[in-house]
């Protein structure tokens, strides 16, 4: 048995006959053709594959894909605006807020989950706010900086 | 020149590919007509295969084809142990890509299944059947070597029997009479005892393994995309197992998503992946689900230490002895053997003076995943030997912890000092680190309000480790005396091209690290170029020249040394050049920030770049040299080197709960001059709290049949964001007398100092509470249970 979806990947709209049980982060890696979003773990814990679905950030390994049937979703490819990057982007370059690079797709849409609740968050609550996420390169030290940093420039900005 | 550019703060080159999702990881790559194959892995710690029946699984579908052992039997050769440790009655067992009559750990390969689709693949496995006849199983190395263990293996690939699932026996002594020492200290002295478990870990780099193997029938022709550390190194033992010439092979790392040690090894997986191409001829994608990764990418540690310090009654330290069971895992694998011996044993005496020392290393089979190289890869093990028995030798004097060391450190020497394990150590100051590191963290006043006593029922504890470790693996030399299997030499390709635009090609292969940026550097502080025109190529066996690998801190400390030496060739060959473009003597000539002029005449001057024109249109030339402009160097360090640092960790335990908060922690790391100090910063960071994980959370679990029962992230406790503070990350600067840019390594540096760091501290803060042991991780649970016991004894 199959079901159709309509789902828009950053603004390209896509419809398939998927199986019911496949997982939205498979259908935006095989269908979609964007491997920007990871597969780090089966549990939902490491948060790899986290996207934004409708502008709030999910797990899109324990999201089907029938469930975002009609949804919105951006993924770490759609973040940027054209050349510019998104000043998270922008910030865990700058404060070396990744090291392998496996996370980081996840992460950063993660942070802009946090900073889309919380335009000015202290550290405990960047912290917190990540904890849904895991890294293994960084300690999250710097994970942390460039939210905070990104928040500062995102105000600073009006954004 | 240098000065600008070696040694600052400037972007990864490597991250806008990251940041933006294009970055190409294994698991990304898609090639016309790839099939997908699925590992059935074996899920007993020990059983006896007695049918396999997979014809269900082939009729179901999408399914191209089903192989189990029978199939790779003869034509996969066994994979290879690669560290043949000497004098240590090493007994190799034979160690099958896919198990055919017997099954030894839970991720033992059974059948591989290829489909159209991963979905498939997988779905396909539980119709593969499979009757096993259980057998008796051990994890425990400890148990494993007892007299009546169940026994993994009979014989070794030798066809020499294996008892007592002993896998080696190795020594190391040295000094004085350790026996003499340890009866001195028993009449007129102090001796301390200790069992330390350094516990199973679990690497968990957040890309799981996997391949992609291609095979072209009409030119035999296989590449093999693979996430692994060490590509050259998988090119050569793959070459071995498939039989396919090293001519004919090509291995790609691509983007790889950390290892911390679990991709340096070869698996069986891999090859089982490559027989399908070659069999199949269309390319086929194996890419590890998280769970699998648990139970078949090896794990790190599984010590059980006995150890004991012997001291003098103001305590200095006369003599040291330790008997290690390692397990080993089911196989040995890739480098297994030499990590709980040549880079552990060795390491035992850190930055004492330690006059007489004595370790036996039992490597044991137990059916449990392989273990290998885990970030540190036996050093920790040592640190931790050493910075456990120092606190308790000070406890037991009632001597400030920091004072004992003072006591016992060997004092600072820039031009080599041989340690009693007969390493010549290159540089250090580890009185000055740990001054330094008091200083700096105002260790008086902790201590201070530590003294205060316990508040609302929370212990404040401070823990420190003194550490030096060894790095830049390291002379060719040594590695052969020492059994390793290979070179530890790397090499480097400098090209200018005609715009005086530069392509680096390196063996090395970082996969996190930054030294895509951090080569760069090197470059550019070497020869005066702008960072932004040079490029580094690593990572394919193809385009890169030969070089043993990302491991051991040795890729700046020596792939960095041969690309700063062969940039110096290049230097001077343009010098040469530069002489004859300008009429002048080449003995007249002199050099400054990507110039070349006449000495007294600065503006008689050519730059790298017009040197570069001329060196590859060649129109004119000095005679006698060749057209081009382009240098390999082959560096063999001539010495490892030794990065050093104290680390202070400062707790708070609270006594009703046994919650352990790491309230603070100051990483103090001489790793030599700093190319990009943010990257070195980085590698702190993530390595000390991978060692806090260790000390507080992380700990891989069987149970008494051999199940691994922290299967996934649900129940193997990987440190958050939440759990930890702001690391206070500092450094001192001692160049390595041998190494031509006096780097070190930075790597392993916080794994190694953090674990005892941590425990020294929950320690300290348990000691008015009586406690002085608790095994890792030192959980809520376990610290509140030790806490119970201690009251009410």
């Amino acid at each position: 048995m199959k079901v159709p979806v309509r789902i828009t990947v950053n603004g390209r709209r896509f419809e398939h006959e998927v199986e019911p049980r496949l997982l939205l982060a498979h259908y935006i890696r095989d269908l979609g053709g964007l491997t920007g979003t990871k597969v780090g773990c089966d549990t939902s814990q490491c948060g790899s594959c986290t996207v934004l679905i409708d502008g709030v950030s999910a797990k899109s390994c324990t999201t089907l894909a029938a469930q975002a049937d009609g949804a919105n979703v951006t993924t770490i490819e759609g973040l940027a605006d054209g050349d510019v990057l998104h000043p998270l982007q922008e910030s865990f370059w700058d404060q070396h807020g990744l090291q392998c690079g496996f996370c980081t797709p996840g992460m950063i849409l993660a942070s802009y989950e946090l900073l889309r609740t919380n335009a000015s968050p202290s550290d405990a609550e960047i912290r917190h706010g990540l904890e849904g996420n895991l890294c293994r390169c960084t300690g999250y030290q710097n994970i942390v900086r460039a939210v905070r940093d990104a928040a500062a420039q995102m105000a600073a900005a009006g954004q | 020149m240098s000065s600008r550019i070696f040694g600052s703060r400037i972007r990864r080159r490597e991250d806008p590919r990251l940041i933006t999702g294009s970055a190409v990881y294994t698991g990304d790559i898609e090639l016309p007509g790839m099939a997908h194959a699925a590992m059935l892995r074996c899920g007993h710690a020990h059983a006896r295969i007695t049918r396999i029946a997979t014809e269900q699984a082939e009729a179901a579908p999408g399914v191209v084809a089903v192989y189990t052992g029978a199939d790779t039997e003869g034509v996969l050769q066994p994979m290879p142990c690669a560290w043949l440790l000497p004098d240590a009655e090493l007994k190799i067992a034979p160690y099958p890509c896919i198990a055919k009559d017997v099954v030894r750990y839970t991720g033992d390969v059974v059948a591989v299944v290829v489909a159209e689709s991963a979905h498939e693949a997988y779905d396909a496995l539980d119709l593969i059947e499979v009757d096993y006849e259980p057998l008796p199983a051990v994890t425990d190395p400890e148990a494993a070597a007892r007299a009546g263990a169940p026994e993994l293996h009979a014989k070794d690939i030798n066809g020499d029997d294996i008892s007592g699932n002993q896998a080696f026996h190795w020594t190391v002594a040295g000094g004085g009479d350790v026996e003499l020492a340890f009866a001195e200290a028993e009449a007129d002295g102090v001796v301390i005892r200790e069992r330390i478990l350094q516990q199973r870990l679990i690497p968990n780099a957040m890309e799981t393994r996997g391949a992609v193997a291609q095979y072209n029938r009409a030119t035999g022709e296989l590449t093999l995309w693979n996430t692994t550390q060490n590509p050259h190194i998988l090119r050569f033992l793959c070459s071995v197992v498939t039989g396919v010439p090293e001519d004919k092979l090509r291995v790609i790392a691509p983007e790889v998503g950390g290892g911390f040690g679990s991709k340096i090894a070869a698996y069986p997986a891999d090859f089982a992946t490559v027989f399908c191409a070659m069999k199949l001829g269309r390319p086929v994608k194996w890419i590890e689900s998280r769970s699998e990764n648990y139970q078949a990418t090896t794990h790190g540690r599984d010590h059980v230490q006995d150890v004991e310090l012997a001291a003098t009654k103001d305590g200095r330290i006369t003599g040291l002895r330790c008997t290690v069971y390692a397990g080993m895992g089911a196989y040995l694998s890739t480098a297994a053997p030499g990590i709980p011996t040549i880079l552990h044993g060795l390491m035992l005496s850190g930055c004492y003076t330690v006059p007489a020392l004595k370790e036996d290393v039992y490597g044991v089979y137990t059916n449990g995943v392989p273990v290998e190289a885990y970030r540190g890869a036996g050093r920790p093990e040592a640190t931790f030997i050493l910075e456990r028995l120092v606190d308790m030798l000070a406890n037991r004097l009632d001597m400030d912890p920091a004072d004992v060391r003072r006591k016992n450190f060997i004092p600072k020497f820039d031009d080599g000092h041989e340690v009693v394990t007969t390493l010549n150590y290159d540089s250090g100051d580890y009185p000055g680190a740990l001054s330094k590191l008091l200083e700096h963290t105002d260790y008086r006043a902790l201590r201070e309000r530590q003294r205060a006593g316990p508040s609302n029922g929370k212990y404040m504890g401070l823990g420190l480790t003194s550490y030096v470790e060894i790095c830049g693996l390291g002379p060719s030399q040594v590695a052969g005396a020492i059994g390793f299997q290979g070179g530890l030499w790397e090499s480097a390709i400098v090209r200018f091209h005609p715009t005086g635009k530069v392509h680096v090609f390196i063996g090395a292969s970082p996969h996190g690290q930054g030294e895509e940026t951090t080569f760069a550097q090197i470059v550019a502080s070497e020869i005066g170029v702008d960072v932004a025109d040079v490029k580094i190529f690593h990572g394919d066996t193809d385009s890169t020249p030969m070089g043993w690998g990302t491991y051991g801190s040795r890729t700046t400390a020596v792939g960095g040394a041969a690309l700063a030496l062969a940039v110096r060739k290049i230097r001077d060959k343009a010098k040469v050049v530069a002489a004859h473009l300008l009429e002048a003597s080449v003995e007249d000539m002199d050099y400054e920030d990507g110039r070349f002029f006449v000495k007294g005449s600065p503006d008689r001057a050519k730059t790298i770049q017009d040197v570069a024109l001329m060196a590859n249109v060649a129109w004119t030339l000095p005679e006698g040299v060749e057209a081009g402009l382009e240098a390999t160097t082959f560096y063999d360090p001539p010495n490892f080197v030794f990065p050093y640092g104290a680390h202070l960790a400062v707790v708070e335990v609270d006594a009703r709960t046994g919650h352990v908060e790491l309230t603070g922690y100051t990483a103090l790391d001489d790793c030599g001059p700093q190319i990009n100090p943010t990257i070195v910063e980085g590698q702190v960071h993530g390595g000390v709290v991978q060692g806090v994980g260790q000390a507080l959370w992380e700990g891989a679990a069987y149970d008494e049949g051999g199940q691994l029962v922290t299967g996934s992230m649900l129940d193997y406790a990987l440190p958050r964001a939440d759990q930890l503070p702001d690391l206070d990350v500092i450094s001192t600067v001692t160049p390595s007398p041998h190494h031509p840019l006096g780097v070190k390594g930075v790597g392993e540096a916080g794994t190694i100092a953090s674990t005892a760091a941590v425990y020294n501290a929950v320690m300290d803060a348990l000691r008015p509470l009586g406690v002085s042991r608790v095994d890792m991780p030192l959980t809520p649970e376990r610290v509140w249970r030790a806490i119970q016991e201690a009251q009410g004894s």
